[in-house]
């Protein structure tokens, strides 16, 4: 995965509440193989009409906004359905980072596994960013290594587990490190056995 | 105490349930905390396409085939006496079968007699038992907690990890406790608890908490009302939520086909009856609801935490308490075509649907039977049971019968009008009552309108062609 240090780009707002994953990708799209792309049904139902035109207000569909790689949201971002196809349609269309004052976790948990960064700010600083990208603004500086974004005059610290950062910073992939322990995975499932007999499920 | 990895416990080294079924499960700590956790059950279905597609790119193969089962639910057509007609529908099912044969994965598929929705098969089939760590690429894997089970949603990454490993990275999450105290009301179930819950602590009220639920209204639940509660779970943000195993719990496993049996189901239950919270454990966060204040609930917009009893009204955005909730309010409120300050009694539904992981099991379909026996339904409607099992069970029992005379439509089991993979969708712009769980923008359809309710209340729904009070309509006292 290309590693997250520091994105400057221009960035979107999407000054909603609770845009779940049934938002961010309908049901319906998601029998495509990820080598067929995800981008173009992006939050389709809130960019395209019944009769196929754009919503002219919707802001992803602003001109200014083209070629965003930052998503600036309001609270509860990636709620709902595990699907990962809705960071498979936000990082296909193009975003590196969506900003909101707090996420799905089963979200979250899938934008760090696809190199997406998942940044908190509080509901405050979300309201001041939201309202400078309203009047204008485009580019942002988001910086992993010191968890700053910068927008204009305006600078925000925001939050992303540790873990999680590291992760990002350096592009990594968990298969490789736990395959690097399957030694310790042979013994405690011998050892598990033993001591939890009933966990085993009975035969079939 | 604090160790590396957030573990805490209380006097004297108490532990919550929580805390005990993780530490069972933990393989190795990182030193930044990030711990390495053994896959007692993953369950796969078709939207598992994409987790089975990177394991093929990395040419590995399933690690623990007799651990991980595959259900066929998300895309099953509903009326399939003919076959899949949709090829998209039947590539679907057919990529799960192909998957499952390649890996030597045990597959209740399409033609199975216990097909079923995965949250209603795990349980029905002993699979779920409690102490066990649950995963499964579906967010309602949250329901298998009712068992006292640790059980979360995971993407198509962690569906990968899982099948090439059997075992998950995770950080230990922060513990709710949740306590219920008193009784319901008559008419007043699992789904009205949880959803008053959502709307007091929000659809983000959860996050990063495992919740465990406690009280005497909880004790006093079936097995099927818990696997309601906590399917709801996930609507309010939370990791997992459970209850501790208790005799309700042992009494419904015991025979179920793949979970221990004589002897080593009396060994087991031994060792389930550990598992509880010590009474010196703390929690992170806790909440206290009075069960008796609890009426039946419905959701008026397009998020589970806009829930309301049904004899209140549709909100008013104007009392919000800030501008970007008041904004919220508005958004929902149109695209829900409703009008600040008309009761919820008021509102017309034009279909009904009695199904999906919360609400589809055998106790469910009973209390919907209940208020419809002896009536018509006003509006069209569609009742599919959690699983092939569930439908033959009602059948012997007649419930197809009562539905079919009230003029729903009784159909196969799968996740149907829950998530419209299927097939099975509300039209743009009508409003359908709903035993489910997300009345999301879209979530049955483009443009569709979801109100969710108990399986009595769209019963009820459906008899009066509005939402209603279903207390009203059966004459019980309030």
């Amino acid at each position: 995965m290309e590693p997250f240090r520091t994105l400057t780009a221009r960035a979107c707002p999407l000054p909603l509440a609770n845009v779940d994953t049934d938002q961010i990708i309908p049901a319906r799209f998601m029998k495509r193989s990820r080598a067929e792309g995800y981008g173009e049904v992006l939050m389709h139902d809130l960019r395209v009409r019944e009769d196929g035109t754009p919503v002219a207000d919707f802001p992803l569909n602003d001109p200014v906004r083209a070629g965003a790689r930052v998503l600036v949201a309001r609270r509860n971002f990636g709620g709902g359905s595990s699907r990962e196809s809705a960071v498979y349609a936000l990082a296909d269309y193009g975003f590196r980072c969506v900003v909101a004052p707090s996420f799905g976790d089963i979200f979250s948990a899938n934008c760090v596994n696809n190199g997406v960064l998942p940044a908190r700010v509080s509901e405050a600083d979300g309201e001041v960013l939201l309202a400078w990208l309203a009047d204008g603004g485009q580019d942002v500086t988001v910086d992993l290594e010191a968890c700053r974004i910068v927008a204009g005059n305006n600078a925000f610290d925001f939050a992303v587990d540790p873990v999680w950062r590291t992760k990002l910073l350096n592009g990594w992939d968990d298969i490789d490190l736990t395959l690097s322990h399957t030694d310790a995975i042979g013994a405690f499932a011998a050892a598990d056995r033993l001591a939890r007999p009933w966990a085993t499920p009975r035969g079939r | 105490m604090t160790v590396a990895d957030g573990a805490h416990t209380g006097k004297d080294g108490a532990r919550t349930l929580f805390d005990k079924i993780w530490d069972m499960h933990a393989i190795l700590t990182r030193e930044d905390g990030e711990t390495l956790l053994w896959v007692d059950r993953h369950f796969v279905h078709e939207g598992s396409h994409h987790g089975f597609g990177k394991l093929a790119a990395r040419g590995a193969r399933v690690a623990r085939p007799d651990l991980t089962f595959g259900v066929a639910d998300h895309y099953v057509p509903t009326r399939r006496a003919g076959g899949v007609a949709d090829p998209g529908i039947r590539g679907m099912v057919e990529q799960l079968a192909a998957n499952s044969a390649a890996n030597g994965i045990t597959l209740f598929g399409l033609d199975d007699p216990r097909q079923g929705i995965v949250h209603v098969v795990g349980p029905e089939q002993g699979l779920t038992l409690p102490g066990l760590l649950i995963v499964c690429g579906d967010s309602h894997t949250s329901t298998h907690g009712a068992f006292g089970a640790f059980a979360f949603g995971i993407g198509a990454s962690e569906v990968s990890h899982v099948l090439m490993t059997q075992t998950l990275w995770q950080r230990r999450p922060k513990r709710m406790r949740i306590v219920v105290e008193g009784d319901t009301g008559p008419w007043v179930g699992a789904k009205d608890i949880a959803l008053s819950i959502i709307a007091r602590i929000g659809a983000d009220g959860a996050q990063g908490h495992a919740i465990e639920y406690a009280g005497p209204a909880i004790r006093a639940l079936s097995m099927e009302a818990r696997l309601t509660l906590c399917n709801l779970s996930i609507e309010a943000g939370g990791r997992c939520g459970m209850i501790a195993p208790d005799e309700t719990t042992f009494a419904y496993l015991r025979g179920r086909p793949f979970a221990p049996q004589g002897r080593a189901f009396d060994e087991a239950v031994s060792a389930w009856r550990g598992l509880a919270t010590d009474p010196d454990a703390s929690f992170d966060r806790e909440i206290a609801i009075d069960a008796a204040a609890i009426a039946p609930v419905v959701t008026w917009g397009t998020s589970p935490e806009d829930a309301l009893p049904v004899t209140a009204a549709v909100p008013d955005p104007g009392s919000a308490r800030d501008a970007a909730k008041a904004a919220q309010m508005r958004d929902a409120i149109a695209y829900m075509g409703l009008t600040p300050g008309q009761p919820l009694t008021d509102i017309r539904v034009d279909r009904v649907f009695i199904g999906s992981c919360t609400n589809s099991r055998i106790e469910d379909l009973r209390s919907a039977a209940s208020v419809l026996r002896g009536r018509r339904a006003a509006v069209p409607g569609l009742v599919s049971p959690g699983s092939s099992l569930v439908k033959r069970q009602a059948e012997a029992e007649g419930l197809d019968r009562v539905f079919r005379e009230a003029g729903l439509e009784w159909v196969e089991s799968g996740c149907s009008m829950c998530v419209g993979m299927n097939g099975d969708i509300v039209p743009a712009g009508e409003r359908c009552a709903s035993t489910t769980n997300r009345n999301f923008k879209g979530r049955q359809g483009p443009g569709a309108r979801t109100h969710i309710m108990s399986p009595a209340m769209v019963a009820a729904a459906a008899v009066a062609g509005r939402l209603t009070d279903v207390r009203d309509i059966v004459g019980e006292a309030r």
